[in-house]
């Protein structure tokens, strides 16, 4: 916006040592409500401290949360990619079709993940290939991936998935420990060690921040575009993975909405939507918190549709808030 | 600029024309004046939303929450007739477009006053809408017997051998019209969308545009709520649920840039045409109905590549280079 250019800024003479920005941070804000989610949650509910019954509530979030750590690079990279549920509905009407055809776990394993790269590179192409808005674009293959799988299946489903299949969704790693929370902690270590300690990862940044910077730096930007959308596309055939491996059967309409949630997951979790700042601490955070509250709910029983009323108003408060906040406090200092 | 922006609507009229044309082969009857009308009137209410839509596009911004909008508002109206069958129906209507409206500006002031992002918004406002339909319906239908006959009747109602309900889309049509090309608001939508920091300068208050724009779609929304309700003579929880992106296509299809700033009604119109008939033609042409997600997704990734190439032309490229990444 044109009036914030004419604000001036104060830049201190010395940084706020690293103690004290990890204080302020966002991710501290997330860790205390998050622990006073659980603590809420432990209060309200008796059933909510059992060890299985937090392993149950992990499948909240898991599924979503692999997107989300894709989407988070994304985002900062200062695109977006809507088509995600899509992909998952897609990848998985492949692999149901596979199923029909006689095809074992290792292949259907190899169709979701391909069908996902697949996609993800269509989504690429459009919008580092032809410069297309990737908003547009994401929205267009929202439809079309979605499309293909209601084409395919109309009003079917796909069951029948062999019992070594169910694994991705139902086994456990070790005690509680699910295939899929294991897999979420593996990611989310890949995915901070590549944002935060990598050269993609700063270019990542970079490009978030300024493109034709980034792009004058030497940084190949539409190349690390692409790998992103591919690398969101291969998230969304894993997550397809596990969701249809616990769900057991495919319809068109599965993981309806998910963009939805995955974007709030990654706003949530500190990413400037606009692109060039976020973590991935912030993101896991955010994915714990959103996780979290949605088992309470169910454990409280309020309908589904109400907990999406609550995503909702989460999603705009907080961008708002510290928006409120910061007003606030440039008004009691002046 | 005029003249491409009249051969890009020419070439929106040549796509449906060859489009009738290629159905006329599979089924003939389809291209009857009576049948044309029929699908002309099946596409009223994605028109009037798609005026809303551009308005809200062209100033940069993007509107998600129009159809959740639509149901709630729609939802509000059916429920006002149940409870009241004696209220009438203009006081209905308004109610349903004042609802729409300040719906409209709880989109416009997070947009306005608290610069967050539009899509972030309206995504969350999207399903908060949604949510406050169950809330308020308690997730139950109110079904067509519970509805006055009046109420029904109003869309379907002929006015000189066309039912009302097309009668209003060209109403709205031509006010829109007039506001986008006479007024100083209307202007005020291309300026926002065209250059923001110009449009400073000039003396328009870029927030408050915003803000009017997201009023408009939110009362064109109302006011598609109470005809949509009325129309299929039901509403719940998930009427017109996914309808958001149609009304984008509709728009994307009529060549209004996402970027802002370009675009007109009478594209928006034919974008929304477009979509009517391959919508009405698929189950006479024997294609399933469930093909129609697939190819409105296909027509907005052509209509939007298409666009970008045609945007591209404009203007003088500094950085060639930097442009094209």
């Amino acid at each position: 916006m044109a009036e914030t250019h004419l604000t001036p800024r104060n830049i201190p003479d010395r940084l706020e040592g690293r103690g004290a920005r990890l204080l302020k941070s966002w991710e501290s804000l997330l860790f205390v409500v998050a622990c006073l989610i659980f603590l809420g949650n432990s209060l309200a509910s008796p059933y909510f401290l059992d060890p299985w019954n937090l392993s149950d509530a992990t499948f909240n979030f898991t599924e979503k949360a692999m997107i989300a750590f894709a989407m988070a690079l994304v985002i900062i990279a200062g695109e977006i990619d809507l088509s995600v549920a899509s992909v998952i509905a897609l990848a998985s009407t492949a692999m149901g079709y596979a199923v029909q055809l006689g095809f074992d776990t290792p292949a259907l394993v190899a169709i979701g993940l391909s069908v996902g790269l697949l996609c993800g590179a269509i989504n690429g192409l459009l919008i580092t290939g032809l410069g297309l808005p990737s908003i547009v674009v994401t929205i267009g293959t929202m439809s079309l991936f979605r499309g293909l799988s209601f084409i395919i299946l109309g009003d079917q489903a796909f069951t029948g998935y062999p019992d070594s299949f169910s694994w991705f969704g139902q086994g456990y790693v070790w005690w509680v420990f699910s295939f899929e929370f294991t897999l979420f902690v593996v990611l989310a270590v890949v995915y901070g060690v590549v944002l935060h300690k990598t050269n993609f990862g700063r270019a990542v940044y970079a490009i978030g921040n300024n493109q034709t910077a980034a792009l004058f730096s030497g940084i190949r930007v539409g190349r690390i575009k692409f790998i992103l959308f591919l690398l969101t596309g291969l998230m969304a055939g894993l997550a397809s993975i596990c969701l249809t491996s616990r769900l057991g059967s495919t319809r068109p309409s599965i993981a309806l909405g998910w963009e939805l949630e995955v974007v709030t997951m990654v706003v949530l979790g500190g990413v400037n939507i606009l692109g060039g700042s976020g973590t991935i601490p912030g993101v896991v955070l955010a994915a714990l918190i959103m996780g979290m509250v949605t088992f309470g709910f169910g454990l409280l029983n309020v309908p589904g549709i109400v907990m999406s009323i609550f995503i909702g108003l989460l999603l705009i408060s907080v961008i708002a808030l510290p928006i409120l906040w910061r007003r606030a406090r440039h008004r009691l200092a002046h | 600029m005029a003249k491409f922006l009249k051969n890009r609507e020419l070439l929106l009229v040549g796509a449906i024309t060859v489009l009738l044309a290629l159905i006329t082969l599979r089924f003939p009857p389809f291209v009857a004046p009576a049948n044309l009308a029929r699908v002309y009137n099946d596409t009223s209410i994605l028109i009037i939303l798609a005026l809303g839509q551009m308005a809200v596009i062209l100033t940069r911004c993007i509107d998600l929450s129009m159809a959740a909008n639509l149901a709630l508002s729609g939802m509000v109206a059916a429920m006002l007739n149940a409870a009241f069958p004696g209220l009438p129906i203009p006081l209905i209507i308004l109610a349903a477009i004042t609802l729409g409206t300040a719906l409209g500006m709880i989109n416009g002031a997070l947009v306005w006053k608290l610069d967050i992002p539009p899509i972030v918004v309206t995504l969350g406002t999207l399903t908060i809408y949604r949510g406050l339909i169950f809330l308020l319906s308690g997730g139950k239908w109110i079904n067509a017997h519970q509805m006055s006959d009046a109420f029904k009747a109003l869309p379907r109602d002929e006015l000189v051998g066309f039912p009302v309900l097309s009668w209003l889309s060209l109403v709205m049509i031509g006010l829109i019209f007039l506001l986008m090309s006479r007024t100083a608001l209307g202007r005020a939508f291309y300026a926002v969308g065209g250059n923001p920091h110009a449009a400073v300068y000039t003396g328009i208050d870029v927030g408050r545009t915003r803000f009017s724009a997201y009023c408009l779609s939110g009362a064109l929304a109302g006011l598609s709520g109470y005809l949509w309700v009325s129309r299929y003579a039901v509403a719940y929880v998930d009427i017109a649920a996914g309808f958001e992106l149609d009304i984008i296509a509709a728009c994307v299809i009529g060549g209004i840039s996402i970027a802002g700033g370009i675009g007109s009604v009478a594209g928006a119109v034919l974008g929304a045409l477009f979509l009517g008939v391959i919508k009405n033609a698929l189950p006479v042409i024997n294609i399933s109905p469930f093909a129609q997600m697939a190819i409105s997704g296909m027509v907005i990734i052509i209509a939007v590549a298409v666009n970008a190439r045609a945007e591209r032309r404009k203007g003088r490229v500094i950085l060639r280079k930097a442009e094209a990444v």
